[in-house]
């Protein structure tokens, strides 16, 4: 399948690799990814580990407007998990009369709440910068998942003769170098409860994959049944194909 | 028998006798699409008519159920998407499905479209079937620009700014006309509500010219890969069973590709740009404003110009250049096949074409600037020189004298017997 998608980029004449080209960053690492190629799916404990770093690190400052508690179940968490889970996290109640909501305890049909209550909270807090929502992050880079294992893999020593300013640091991945965010992991961030070792890249790779999840949330599903659909067809077209050479089978031609 | 001017039919079903008496549709089926006499040797490339018919018949199903969970405001637009792909019962297969068959649609019609260049399928007596055709691509092209507004990505917006700012370049009524094209100062809620309301409007104005452009199509009858006329009975086949089965194996096939893209590689760039998965934000322009793959040849030829104003003509002009083109081509003979520098003029403007999309795919620096006004140069000069003069000058081979005679072996041309096992297969 990976071949069939080169096929198709570079029938379409290698537009994908282009925005990368005019800065200066490295190719992206080689990342392997259990939800790769037609038959991968995604590595449930890593996406669970995943969003241990999302919940205790990235949300602090990422939205994730899109995922609601209940689709915490794609991941393999049960129902009573779920509901904990939400129990345990504050959300927006419904406004009372003076139209002022108070926060309650989340139930699993809301969404997860935001960390800045408005944009302009979010810019004020990161020099005009604001952290990108997380429900589609996994889709809206070149490279995707690999682009934000890079990103937070990516943090270095400014080279000399590079002045980084206050509150921007220096990221060999990111366009132009110098990004907003604080470098968010690092060794020992989190404490996996499967008993993982939590080094950065460990990390990185989990939540990475969580995200791709959350953006992705019936890409298991879809190829499962995608597989289903495509030997249908080459079915029903061995049966039309057969039946058009019966029928030609009369005809000079 | 005709009583009282009832239409006299020879159906059994009774049901039928009585409703075709009235209402001749099952007489119109079948002589249309059984009984129509057609060229016996055709060859796959006969198949993408029948795909793109296919194509837009699953463009509209899937953008009805669209459009029953679409909200189309700049508030609402983004998020009511990605409720679809989350939330909606097969919501994410139903979008997936008309975001491929977007660019599927393209496919098929740019094959049809290089089709008819290369045996001459636009030259008399087929000239309004080809001109039918270049209007079912300009509104297509209307149709996927507009849908691609509609989920407001950043690519949705930034891409329908910098096209409707083209307007901007016509003198003196430009301003106007681009105020009047986004219903206020920039592209904003009530560009998106236009937009939406005449993307569901065109696709049902695609099908009525699909009709006439059929219609006309059956008036005249097919051309055929040897580009001559047909003699008689002998020639050709009834439509049923005949192609039926065959465009039935073709869209089989063409539905195995749409199920792989759909499936299992959805995502890729080419279908759905990273950027548009990123919500609508004027304040931020993405760093490469790039069109779908579809449109990058013409972007290539509106940047190959350095004045606006002259971009934006060559831009509509490679297009309306093709409804002359019935005229523009004087050669007597129609398939390329018999034609034997117009057939390698026709490799090289296929070439031009590709090398036109790879040059609307870059930034418009350094090489990329000059083989950009080359390609648009030979794009011209292929449509208003070569198809005049080539005609002229060229010294065509002997053609067939029939098509049941070059299918028989008689007459046989070395170039015939070569295209051959295509036909066969
Ligand atoms: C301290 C706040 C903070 C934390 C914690 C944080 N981020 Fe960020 N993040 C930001 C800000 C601010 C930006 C915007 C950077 C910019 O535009 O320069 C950002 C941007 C990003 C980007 C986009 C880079 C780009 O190319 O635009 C990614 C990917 C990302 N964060 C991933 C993560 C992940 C994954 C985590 C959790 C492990 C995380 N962030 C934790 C503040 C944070
Ligand atoms: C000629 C056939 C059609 C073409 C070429 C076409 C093309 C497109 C394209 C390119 C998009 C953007 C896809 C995306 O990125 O999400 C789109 C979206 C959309 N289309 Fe169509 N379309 C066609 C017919 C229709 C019809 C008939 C309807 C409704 C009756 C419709 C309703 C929608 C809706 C609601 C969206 C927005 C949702 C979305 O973005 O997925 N389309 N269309």
């Amino acid at each position: 399948m990976r071949t069939l998608a080169l096929a198709a980029a570079a029938l379409g004449l290698a537009l994908s690799a282009l925005p990368a080209a005019a800065q200066e960053t490295p190719p992206l690492p080689r990342v392997f990814w259990s939800f790769e190629g037609p038959f991968g799916t995604i590595d449930q404990a890593a996406a669970q580990r995943g969003y241990q770093v999302y919940k205790q690190v990235c949300s602090a400052c990422h939205s994730m407007t899109q995922f609601h508690f209940r689709d915490l179940a794609g991941i393999g968490y049960t129902p009573e998990q779920i509901a904990a889970i939400a129990a345990s996290v504050q959300v927006p109640g419904p406004p009372n009369a003076q139209g002022q909501s108070s926060p309650v305890p989340g139930k699993p049909a809301d969404a997860f709440p935001s960390p800045f209550p408005t944009q302009a909270a979010a810019e004020a807090a990161f020099n005009g910068a604001v952290p990108p929502d997380q429900s589609l992050m996994a889709n809206a880079f070149e490279g995707g998942p690999t682009y934000i294992y890079a990103i937070l893999n990516g943090f270095r020593n400014p080279p000399p003769g590079i002045t980084v300013p206050p509150g921007r640091y220096y990221n060999i991945y990111f366009p132009g170098n110098l990004i907003a965010m604080p470098p968010p992991l690092h060794d020992g961030a989190v404490t996996y409860a499967d008993g993982t070792p939590a080094t950065v890249p460990q990390m990185a790779h989990d939540v990475a994959t969580f995200l791709y999840f959350v953006a992705n949330p019936h890409a298991d599903q879809r190829k499962r049944i995608g597989v289903h659909v495509v030997l249908f067809l080459v079915f029903v077209t061995g049966l039309t194909y057969a039946l058009k050479r019966k029928v030609w089978s009369d005809v000079e031609h | 028998m005709a009583e009282l001017g009832l239409q006299e039919n020879e159906f059994k079903n009774p049901v039928v006798h009585w409703i075709d008496a009235r209402l001749p549709v099952f007489t119109a089926m079948h002589k249309e699409y059984r009984q129509f006499p057609t060229p016996k040797n055709f060859n796959y490339f006969w198949n993408f008519g029948a795909l793109a018919t296919v194509n837009l018949a699953i463009m509209i199903i899937t953008g009805i159920f669209l459009a029953m969970n679409y909200n189309p405001s700049t508030a609402g637009a983004f998020d009511s998407v990605e409720r679809i792909m989350r939330d909606v019962n097969w919501g994410w297969m139903i979008r997936y499905l008309h975001v491929v068959g977007a660019s599927l649609f393209f496919v098929t019609v740019y094959v049809h479209i290089f089709r008819g260049l290369y045996y001459g399928s636009y030259k008399k007596p087929r000239e309004m079937i080809w001109m039918l055709g270049v209007v079912l691509l300009l509104l297509l092209m209307a149709t996927a620009f507009m849908g691609y507004v509609l989920p407001w990505g950043q690519m949705s917006f930034w891409g329908a700014t910098v096209i409707t700012n083209l307007f901007g370049a016509i003198p003196v009524v430009g301003h106007g006309i681009v105020t009047w094209l986004w219903g206020g100062f920039a592209v904003a809620n009530p560009t998106l509500n236009r937009f939406f309301s005449l993307h569901y409007l065109l696709p049902f104005i695609i099908v009525g010219f699909l009709v006439l452009h059929i219609m006309a199509l059956h008036t005249v009858g097919s051309n055929n890969p040897l580009g001559i006329d047909v003699k008689g009975p002998q020639d050709t086949l009834p439509f049923h069973p005949y192609y039926t089965v065959k465009d039935s194996v073709g869209v089989c096939v063409y539905l195995i590709v749409f199920a792989i893209l759909v499936f299992f590689i959805p995502h890729q760039p080419l279908l759905m740009d990273p950027n548009n998965s990123i919500q609508a934000n004027p304040l931020q322009t993405p760093s490469d404003i790039v069109p779908e793959w579809y449109f990058l040849p013409f972007y290539a030829i509106l940047r190959s110009v350095p004045n606006k104003l002259g971009g934006v003509v060559l831009l509509f002009g490679s297009i309306f250049v093709l409804f002359f083109l019935p005229w523009l081509d004087t050669s007597p003979v129609r398939s390329c096949r018999f034609r034997p520098i117009m057939r390698w003029l026709w490799v090289l403007f296929v070439i031009d074409v590709f090398v036109l999309g790879y040059v609307g795919a870059n930034r418009p620096v350094g090489i990329f600037i000059l083989l950009g006004r080359i390609a648009t140069v030979w794009y011209y000069i292929h449509m208003l020189i070569f198809l005049p003069l080539v005609g002229k000058l060229e010294r065509p081979l002997p053609l067939p004298e029939s098509i049941s005679k070059s299918v028989l072996g008689g007459g046989a041309l070395p170039s015939a017997a070569a295209a051959r096992p295509m036909e066969k297969a």
